[in-house]
């Protein structure tokens, strides 16, 4: 009877405490939500996200890092969301799984998609910026500088390969979804490979890759390590026009205005103004991808 | 002429059977599987460029000799007397830190012309890695990793002590106590968490966290790394979650059956039964949640006081290696030593990582198989 009573106590305890885990995690989601809603509510207005920062960015709005962000994050697509297409494609469709080859390229998917993401700054500097920007200049240039510096296509670059793995794992994860008879069906009818990949197995996996594009937008407009030093600004006039530009970025904005600002307390309402835009901006895009995400689940079931 | 058309109509020869040659099937086969090489490239592209970067420090050892052989040339005396005078000046430098600008003053202008030859020899050196300093930009620079390394152990540290329990017992709700319409919210609700950006987390630290925590315990320094620690806990927690509690469910029914008819309770399969079968899933979520953290740059920058100080006291502020490269690169000198340590550090992590990676993948995964079909 004792050891009856001991041990339902110890259950109840335990089922409270991983409750409570959860309960507590939701609980931080929830305060930082509602914190930034709070301290950023009564600065956002049309005119903050439209207008450009004045006074030495002590007052106005964000519009030039909200511009920045989306050139840094489309020019990161059109790199990101082909090259992992293709990708996998290939490990669904033309690899073997057990080959070794295949093997090699999911390990070094996952290693990309744990590689801190400063590694990927250092990266794009010691590769884009100086080996790749540094050879254009030299060979096309005669050694005049203008890719050899930190700017808006190292940047997007750099980001790109920092989400390519979202883009596989959500793409390769839709493309399994497409059932096996439509394929055989294609094939069947005298469709190539090619043909019924590009006819078939792509169709059906759109909204997988639209999935994807999603989440690594979302990865891309929050990062901030890797264009430290590969083409955010601090403060830029003028809009870039080219990818030879730099750019302004919201994460970076917010970094330099609560840590290198020379007034830290009177930007606050911007700071956190700017924090909500991010944060409203890679929570919907989330929200996007697990809804999309999850009717895709029930269609399979 | 008719019989040909017939025999190759409807008999099937070896000839007839292979795979007819095309090239548009050729080619989109060829220039997908290259296209697929790129990640294994882009790997070892990082690994390459960030150690090529690096060279400098290792270089930069002969140059920094020679000029001290100049120097010391035409200033015997003073060179024989180095190792004394380099171990009274460090003191006043240390200081100097602390800003006590009264004392640097005094104490560096007069041999101010002496410095940078000396500290060409005994300190911008890869000896210098190992020494207790990180004062990268004063006239003698200093590229002391073991604060560095005490720091973002330290922080890592707290922030597993706080992120791994939380985290795993949150898994466990999910795949074992939750019904299963809690369930399906939860998952994605947590994983929400993952998708904040780190700079918000960063953010949400150092505008609101540090001071609750301050007023909480009463410490001194505002940004320490126990507020880091903390705040990157909320990074790792959905990563530990999300790999625990797959691999909590992984764990095939029959175990559950089994020990459910032996008459074990539910909290008690959970414990005894799935928990340690799951063991090696848990340990590579750890794994790969200590990976976030060692690499996290923006909260380390943002949260943690950013003060290269060694002590052990959690409540003391901490440079981690990550933010020490996002904070200082932007205006180091392309090429010199410093540029080269902060690549070296880079290389560093990323071999850390690379390796706990791989260790999660081979290690674990071959465990976890084989203990679940009981081999």
């Amino acid at each position: 009877m004792k050891t009856r009573l001991k041990n339902k106590i110890i259950g109840g305890a335990i089922t409270t405490l991983s409750a409570l885990s959860v309960v507590l995690i939701l609980a931080i989601i929830i305060i930082i939500l509602v914190v930034t809603i709070i301290g950023g509510k009564s600065t956002l207005s049309w005119e903050f996200l439209t207008s450009f920062p004045t006074e030495g960015m002590m007052k106005g709005g964000i519009f030039p890092a909200i511009y920045g962000t989306a050139l840094l994050v489309i020019v990161m697509s059109i790199a990101a969301v082909p090259f992992g297409t293709i990708t996998a494609i290939y490990l669904s469709e033309y690899a073997h799984e057990k080959s070794w080859l295949a093997q090699t390229i999911r390990f070094a998917v996952r290693t990309l998609a744990t590689v801190p993401s400063i590694i990927f700054g250092l990266f794009g500097l010691g590769f884009f910026i100086k080996f790749v920007g540094g050879g254009m200049d030299n060979w096309f240039l005669g050694g005049q500088l203008k890719w050899a510096q930190p700017n808006l296509l190292w940047g997007s670059l750099t980001m790109a390969l920092l989400t390519l793995p979202v883009v596989i794992v959500s793409v390769e994860e839709a493309i399994r979804t497409v059932p096996r008879e439509l394929r055989e069906a294609s094939l069947a009818l005298g469709a190539t490979k090619w043909q019924t990949i590009w006819k078939v197995v792509i169709p059906g996996s759109i909204s997988g890759i639209m999935t994807g594009t999603i989440l690594a937008v979302s990865r891309g407009a929050g990062e901030v390590a890797p264009i430290l030093f590969t083409g955010a600004a601090y403060y830029l006039a003028t809009l870039p026009t080219s990818l030879s530009d730099q750019f302004m970025n919201l994460g970076y904005h917010i970094y330099v205005m609560s840590t290198q600002s020379s007034n830290v307390d009177q930007t606050l309402p911007i700071q956190f103004a700017t924090t909500l835009v991010l944060l409203m901006l890679t929570f919907t895009l989330n929200l996007a991808a697990v809804l999309i995400r999850s009717s895709l689940r029930r269609r399979v079931k | 002429m008719n019989s040909d058309l017939v025999k190759n109509k409807f008999v099937f020869t070896a000839d007839s059977l292979k795979k007819k040659f095309r090239l548009s099937e050729f080619l989109s086969e060829k220039i997908i599987t290259s296209v697929a090489f790129l990640s294994i490239a882009v790997i070892i592209l990082i690994f390459f460029f960030v150690f090529r970067e690096s060279l400098p420090a290792f270089k930069h050892r002969p140059k920094a000799t020679t000029e001290q052989q100049k120097v010391s040339a035409g200033n015997k005396p003073e060179s024989y007397g180095s190792s004394e005078v380099s171990a009274a000046e460090k003191k006043p430098e240390t200081y100097g830190a602390v800003k006590d600008s009264s004392v640097t003053a005094d104490e560096v202008n007069p041999d101010a012309s002496l410095r940078p030859a000396e500290g060409a020899e005994n300190e911008g050196t890869l000896g210098s890695l190992f020494s207790n300093e990180w004062f990268p930009v004063s006239e003698n620079p200093r590229y002391g990793l073991i604060p560095l390394f005490v720091g973002t152990f330290k922080v890592t540290l707290i922030a597993m002590l706080f992120a791994a329990p939380i985290a795993i017992l949150a898994a466990l709700f999910s795949s074992s106590f939750a019904p299963p319409w809690l369930r399906e919210w939860i998952k994605p609700a947590i994983e929400l968490l993952a998708g904040f950006p780190s700079v918000v987390i960063g953010f949400f630290a150092l505008m609101v966290m540090a001071t609750f925590l301050q007023n909480m315990f009463g410490y001194e320094t505002r940004l320490n790394s126990f507020v880091g620690g903390i705040a990157m806990a909320l990074a790792a927690i959905p990563i530990i979650f999300t790999i625990t509690e797959d691999a909590l469910t992984a764990i095939p029914d029959t175990y559950k059956e089994a020990s459910l008819a032996l008459g074990a309770s539910k909290w008690q399969t959970a414990v005894f039964v799935i928990l340690p079968a799951a063991t090696p899933g848990i340990f590579a979520a750890v794994l790969l949640g200590v990976g976030r953290v060692f690499g996290e740059t923006m909260i380390a920058l943002m949260a943690t006081g950013n003060a290269a100080l060694s002590g052990l006291n959690p409540f003391e502020s901490v440079r981690t290696l990550a933010a020490t490269i996002g904070a200082e690169m932007a205006e180091v000198v392309f090429g010199d030593m410093h540029y080269g340590v902060l690549f070296l550090i880079g290389s560093m992590l990323f071999i850390f990582n690379f390796s706990i990676n791989a260790i999660a993948e081979f290690y674990v995964k071959g465990k976890l198989v084989k203990k679940i079909q009981g081999k």
